[in-house]
């Protein structure tokens, strides 16, 4: 018991939480905003990849880090652009075009990788976002370097997801958005246009999936490598069912399950040898599942989440 | 600008649409080659070439294109079901290892004629019992099963990453993470020497068949087509939904378990944790090409194999990365969706 005490009381612990959680927030707000809208958007793995790839090209070229994530951000809006015309245009299964998403996303990202860095011994780096201390309040002790010695993306994501509860809740975009992904036909009655809407969620929703892939590159990480997503897409599906559709509720998923991911980390160190490594690797799928089995019947989906909506068709 | 549905659908529009994807796909990926600098045309003769130039490259094609048939059969016998298995490569792996165990430690004495099928039964068995965790989370608590089932592929990796790395490890690797290898009586007879190419072509082949047979002629085939279309419907008219589903994933599982189980007695012998090049993920890709019909699968499989293999050589020759042949096969997918949309709606005005 001491030993998870130890882990728990440690600052590097905290400050790794926030760390880990910042692509899983990003990822899940965009996911969320998709379904809102009644889109389910599989392409975020793809996408969460490319926008790792092209975020951190555009910096190793030169541009600074705030373009590189402004990059990624567009990136992730066309691949959105892209499913939004499969799915709400053509009203395809959005199981099946998400997946041809993630799969031309992912494979487009590695071509284009492959093609313009040459293949070297060690990778290429970057020089990542620095750590900002907040002024006063990173002083504290404990609390200080655990919470406010972050990245700034890391601030900004944590405020996406206020700002994006207000938006969703308080605002009457948000209820546009809420309306055509419960029921398109009433929303269309009320003049709401729910092609438009769900269009535009959708590449929101995927812009912010890109951001969230090109934390990984440009601060978690200072270089690129094929399959460094390693799934965080997915669990950010999982986080969204868990979050039951609400960003403030995603926020605490993704910072409960990054706990657990920094946790694991750490106890992975202290019993090396005991337990094999490969158990704390699976922890953070597992997670996702037993999350998803205790949800899923309680959460509130949105009741036109993954049917299509054609006009003047039932 | 309305879509308007077709009254019927032409065979020919039908035959037409995976051509068409295909075509729309290479196109499109001529773009990325052009940009790249390269000669279109030379670099799709060199794909070409390097997947049927030679004695050794075409049976390669065909040796790449068996596990493609079986997995591809895996995601289009559950989607016609809609059930969304997308965990064919987990499935994949864990059949895999099930075979090098059962193999270096149980059945190993057994001769080939009794150990074979036993083992390919066991392959099977272990993809089936990874499918039915999702199902059962599904029908239990109305799971989705297309984020479990991807779940659980990393989850079937790393369990396999660390028996491969313990009790399974190969002591004669040099330290290399890999299986013990399985035993002699095990490995499945080639069909042409002096080549890789094995016995698990014609198991591919013919499970195509019995797969169409039982979807075409049997109560069952029926019952599970009636439980994609319409599941309400298919419960009202008295068709059993969660047996048929049940039934459903232990063929889709075993399909998938099983081309795990032929790969490694097949072609690798033993287990690592690079045994397959996304062959689950490409079976999704396989089977929407095939429009979900299973012949159409055999087909289906052979362009993605020499799509993977033609570009390997042909990345070799041309310094383009071979990469293009998953970004070919991920935009023939999108076009097929597209392309079979059309085949359904017509634009009117």
């Amino acid at each position: 018991m001491s030993v998870v005490f130890d882990i728990l009381a440690s600052a590097g612990l905290w400050a790794a939480v926030l760390r880990i959680a910042t692509p899983l927030i990003l990822g899940t707000l965009g996911a969320l905003l998709c379904e809102r809208s009644g889109v389910l958007n599989l392409g975020i793995e793809g996408i969460m990849t490319f926008g790792a790839m092209i975020g951190w090209l555009a910096v190793y070229n030169g541009a600074d880090l705030w373009t590189g994530l402004l990059v990624a951000a567009l990136s992730g809006g066309v691949f959105g652009l892209l499913h939004a015309g499969l799915t709400v245009t053509l009203g395809l299964s959005q199981h099946v075009s998400g997946l041809g998403v993630t799969l031309f996303a992912s494979s487009f990202s590695y071509y284009v990788f492959r093609l313009l860095v040459p293949v070297a011994g060690t990778p290429p780096t970057i020089e990542p976002f620095q750590p900002i201390d907040v002024p006063m309040l990173s002083s504290l002790p404990f609390v200080g370097p655990a919470l406010f010695t972050q990245t700034p993306p890391t601030y900004a994501a944590i405020f996406l997801a206020l700002a994006l509860a207000y938006v969703i809740f308080r605002t009457p975009l948000g209820l546009a958005i809420r309306m055509t992904g419960e029921n398109p036909h009433a929303a269309e009655a009320q003049g709401i246009n729910p092609m438009a809407v769900r269009y535009g969620a959708v590449v929101a929703g995927s812009a912010l999936m890109g951001v969230g892939g090109a934390f990984l590159t440009l601060s978690a990480f200072n270089s690129f490598f094929p399959t460094m997503v390693q799934g965080r897409g997915w669990i950010c599906i999982a986080l969204v069912v868990f979050a039951s559709w609400r960003p403030g509720r995603a926020l605490l998923g993704a910072l409960l399950f990054a706990l657990f991911d920094s946790f694991q980390l750490r106890l992975q160190t202290r019993l090396s040898g005991v337990v094999p490594y490969q158990i704390f690797l699976m922890i953070p799928y597992l997670l996702s599942i037993a999350a998803l089995a205790l949800m899923a019947r309680r959460a509130r989906v949105p009741q036109a989440l993954m049917q299509p909506y054609r006009r003047g068709e039932r | 600008m309305r879509f308007e549905r077709r009254e019927h659908r032409s065979l020919a529009l039908v035959i037409a649409t995976p051509v068409l994807a295909v075509l729309c796909a290479l196109a499109l990926a001529g773009v990325l080659i052009a940009i790249a600098g390269a000669p279109v045309m030379e670099a799709y003769w060199r794909i070409l070439v390097g997947a049927f130039g030679s004695r050794l490259s075409a049976t390669e094609t065909l040796t790449r294109a068996s596990p493609l048939i079986l997995t591809g059969l895996a995601a289009a016998v559950a989607f016609r079901a809609r059930l969304w298995n997308i965990g064919g490569e987990g499935q994949f792996y864990l059949g895999a290892i099930a075979v090098a165990a059962a193999s270096s430690q149980l059945l190993g004495g057994l001769p080939a004629a009794v150990q074979i099928p036993l083992l390919l039964v066991t392959g099977a068995a272990a993809g089936i019992v990874l499918l039915l965790v999702p199902l059962w989370l599904r029908l239990r608590f109305s799971v989705d099963e297309v984020v479990t089932t991807l779940l659980l592929n990393f989850v079937a990796v790393l369990f396999v990453s660390m028996l491969i790395d313990s009790i399974l490890k190969d002591p004669m690797a040099f330290g290399w993470p890999q299986s013990q290898p399985v035993a002699d009586a095990a490995v499945l007879p080639k069909l042409l020497s002096r080549s890789r190419l094995h016995l698990g072509l014609i198991i591919a082949a013919m499970l195509a068949v019995l797969v169409h047979l039982v979807q075409s002629r049997t109560v069952f085939g029926m019952q599970a087509r009636a439980a994609g279309l319409n599941p309400a419907g298919a419960v009202f008219a008295g068709v059993p939904l969660g047996r048929t589903l049940v039934t459903v994933a232990c063929i889709s599982g075993g399909l998938a378990g099983l081309a795990g189980a032929l790969e490694v007695m097949g072609v690798q012998g033993y287990v690592t944790t690079d045994l397959s090049p996304g062959y689950g993920y490409s079976g999704i890709v396989v089977a929407m090409l095939a429009n979900l019909n299973p012949l159409g699968v055999v087909l289906a499989a052979l362009f993605t194999a020499v799509m993977f293999v033609g570009a390997d050589g042909m990345s070799r020759s041309m310094g383009i990365p071979s990469y293009i042949a998953d970004v070919t096969v991920a935009l023939s997918l999108i076009s097929m969706l597209t392309g079979v949309f059309f085949t359904q709606y017509r634009i009117s005005r």
